[in-house]
């Protein structure tokens, strides 16, 4: 494979984890809480994903946008009545609790689908290969990348262009100057932790053709998500969109050139630089 | 402070005559479940696991997600000093797995005891997923993905051999060397290096403020912990004569976190008391019903970190409060 190509499969990796782990990295943010079930929001939305596109036949855009809904919804069902009365917890109960609702994530699913892995679906006009002039790629790849770079230019305008995102930002900041100041913290945690399981379900469904989608997703690529939002730094939407694009292309391009011991260096990588980097490539020091 | 308050203060490291059941329990499975002692062995294993666990995550308060690496660094200590280099003395091959352990505990604490929170999850994951992928890489060394089977190891002090078929002797082994961790962890945690250790997890400020030495106390109660769960690595790798990738996984480490908190942590017999329900359980349900067990896990977990915040024990302590207070 020629450079081009490499870089490419990698960004479109890369993409997936952005979209997927961007809202971990908010609600992180937010509320200190470690939510290390937020893959398996991600793999909830890729079953709604592909059971809908199935049994209902909707088509691949319709099916992601009801993965969005059913999750986001399914969110705030579980925000309401179990996240919010561990927020005071320690991180060890939340630590505890978020693994216990994995494996009931892990084995609903079972349940109710079978251990078996699923394959999407995709329409045709993403399933061939486009080409770009200086090279010939495949479609599904490159709409990956133009929705995630979408995706993060509109997450991005939310972010510093409208007046809720300069809560979020003021919360995660400062979360008690921001109380202080009249912002309703939990009302906004609520949104973001609907936007942020949504935005992952929808990751789920777009990366089930590169992640693959089966039951132990969650707890597989559990290192992958936490290691995007801790490098990227906590409630940061670019630098998690700047790790999540490191990590994929890193992962990718080692994986290509040493089949065996490529995740290796994206672990010594991580460890190195969070030891020099504890809060993450734009954090500040000391929040 | 009453003095009745304070004798018990003064007193509370004292022996009771209840910290003799576990042993006699211990030792009257030997004579009961002829038939049980590999599954006895392996629970013998994950309570002093456990408890390696416990001195850090319950009494210094270091919350960590990768303690199945040091787990795994004695175990393959023990096993590619067996396979490689001839050294199959099992005494020794202890020794040698808690000093590679240890070592291993107090250069990673460290370098990573200077964080905290998510990043130093993050990093404790990263280090035992590191280890795990060197383990996978270099199978000229460590076996890679099949790991080492057919281990042998020379009688203990040269008068009791192993025991394939009944695990005899390993039962008795795990529960010496599970008796000899004990006592360590023991002394430790009511000496008044413990009494920091608990000061410093319940308010890391004032153990600055007055003047304790946080790091250096966090950093050795780490490299001890890790020597004692190196310990029972190896005990495991020679009484079941394999070491695999499993040892130092995602799943050991979840699974020995949650052993710990179902039996209550902070609390030295959490350890027993969570490690043999849950083997039990597991052994019982996974096998049969595996998708049933992990939601039933599940639940409990959930249960758990919400309502029993101190385990089976916390449990017990709650009604005894409630009893008395009628």
């Amino acid at each position: 494979m020629d450079l081009a190509s490499i870089l490419l499969g990698g960004l479109a990796a890369g993409m997936v984890l952005f979209v997927v782990s961007v809202g971990l990295s908010v609600t992180m943010g937010l509320m200190g809480f470690v939510n290390l079930a937020h893959g398996g929001f991600a793999m909830l939305g890729g079953y709604a994903v592909v059971l809908a596109m199935r049994h209902w036949g909707l088509p691949f855009s319709a099916a992601l946008a009801f993965g969005f809904a059913a999750i986001a919804a399914l969110s705030v069902l579980l925000e309401r009545t179990l996240y919010a009365r561990l927020y005071r917890a320690s991180e060890l109960d939340q630590v505890l609790f978020t693994i216990g609702l994995v494996f009931v994530m892990i084995a609903s699913v079972t349940l109710a689908v079978g251990p078996e892995s699923q394959r999407v679906e995709l329409p045709a006009w993403l399933d061939g290969q486009t080409d770009l002039g200086f090279l010939r790629y495949r479609s599904y790849s490159l709409a990956l990348i133009a929705a995630g770079t979408l995706l993060m230019l509109a997450l991005w305008l939310g972010f510093e262009r409208t007046r809720t995102g300069a809560k979020i930002r003021a919360a995660v900041d400062n979360r008690r100057m921001a109380e202080s100041l009249g912002v309703d913290v939990g009302r906004l945690f609520t949104l973001t932790f609907a936007l942020g399981s949504g935005l992952a379900a929808v990751g789920g469904g777009l990366g089930a053709e590169i992640l693959g989608l089966d039951p132990q997703y969650p707890l597989r690529y559990l290192a992958y998500f936490l290691i995007v939002v801790a490098v990227g730094g906590l409630g940061r939407v670019t630098g998690v969109f700047c790790a999540a694009l490191l990590i994929g292309v890193l992962d990718f391009t080692l994986k290509i050139y040493f089949p065996k011991g490529g995740t290796m260096f994206i672990y010594m990588l991580t460890l190195g630089f969070l030891l020099a980097r504890p809060q993450g490539l734009f954090g500040k020091r000391g929040t | 402070m009453s003095s009745a308050a304070m004798h018990e203060l003064a007193m509370r490291h004292r022996l009771q005559w209840w910290e003799a059941l576990p042993w006699a329990a211990g030792l009257a499975a030997f004579f009961l479940f002829p038939n049980y002692l590999a599954f006895g062995t392996q629970v013998l294993v994950t309570i002093l696991f456990a408890l390696s666990l416990d001195l850090v995550l319950g009494y210094a308060g270091i919350v960590t997600l990768g303690h199945a690496a040091f787990f795994g660094a004695g175990a393959y200590a023990v096993g590619m000093l067996a396979a490689h280099a001839g050294w199959n003395e099992p005494l020794s091959g202890l020794v040698a797995a808690a000093l590679v352990a240890g070592l291993l505990g107090l250069v990673s604490g460290w370098i990573l005891l200077r964080t905290h929170g998510l990043t130093l999850l993050m990093l404790t994951l990263c280090t035992m997923a590191l280890l795990e992928q060197a383990a996978n890489m270099f199978s000229g060394w460590t076996g890679g993905f099949d790991g080492m089977p057919g281990l042998s190891f020379t009688p203990i002090l040269g008068l009791f051999e192993f025991d394939v078929l009944y695990f005899r002797t390993q039962y008795l082994y795990a529960l010496a060397a599970l008796l000899l961790g004990f006592a360590v962890v023991r002394v430790l945690v009511y000496s008044p290096f413990g009494r920091s250790l608990t000061g410093i997890r319940e308010n890391l400020l004032r153990m600055h403020a007055v003047g304790a030495p946080v790091r250096a106390r966090q950093v050795l109660v780490y490299a001890i912990s890790a020597a004692l769960a190196g310990v029972a690595g190896a005990v495991f790798v020679q009484a079941t004569g394999y070491v695999n990738l499993a040892v130092l996984g995602l799943e050991r480490a979840a699974g020995v976190l949650i052993i710990l908190i179902l039996g209550g942590y902070g609390r030295l017999y959490g350890a027993f008391v969570g490690a043999l329900v849950y083997m039990l359980l597991e052994h019982t349900l996974s096998k049969a019903y595996p998708t049933a067990w992990q939601l039933g896990l599940g639940l409990t977990l959930m249960l758990v970190a919400l309502f029993a915040r101190n385990g089976i024990f916390g449990l017990g302590d709650a009604l005894r409060r409630r009893w008395s207070a009628r």
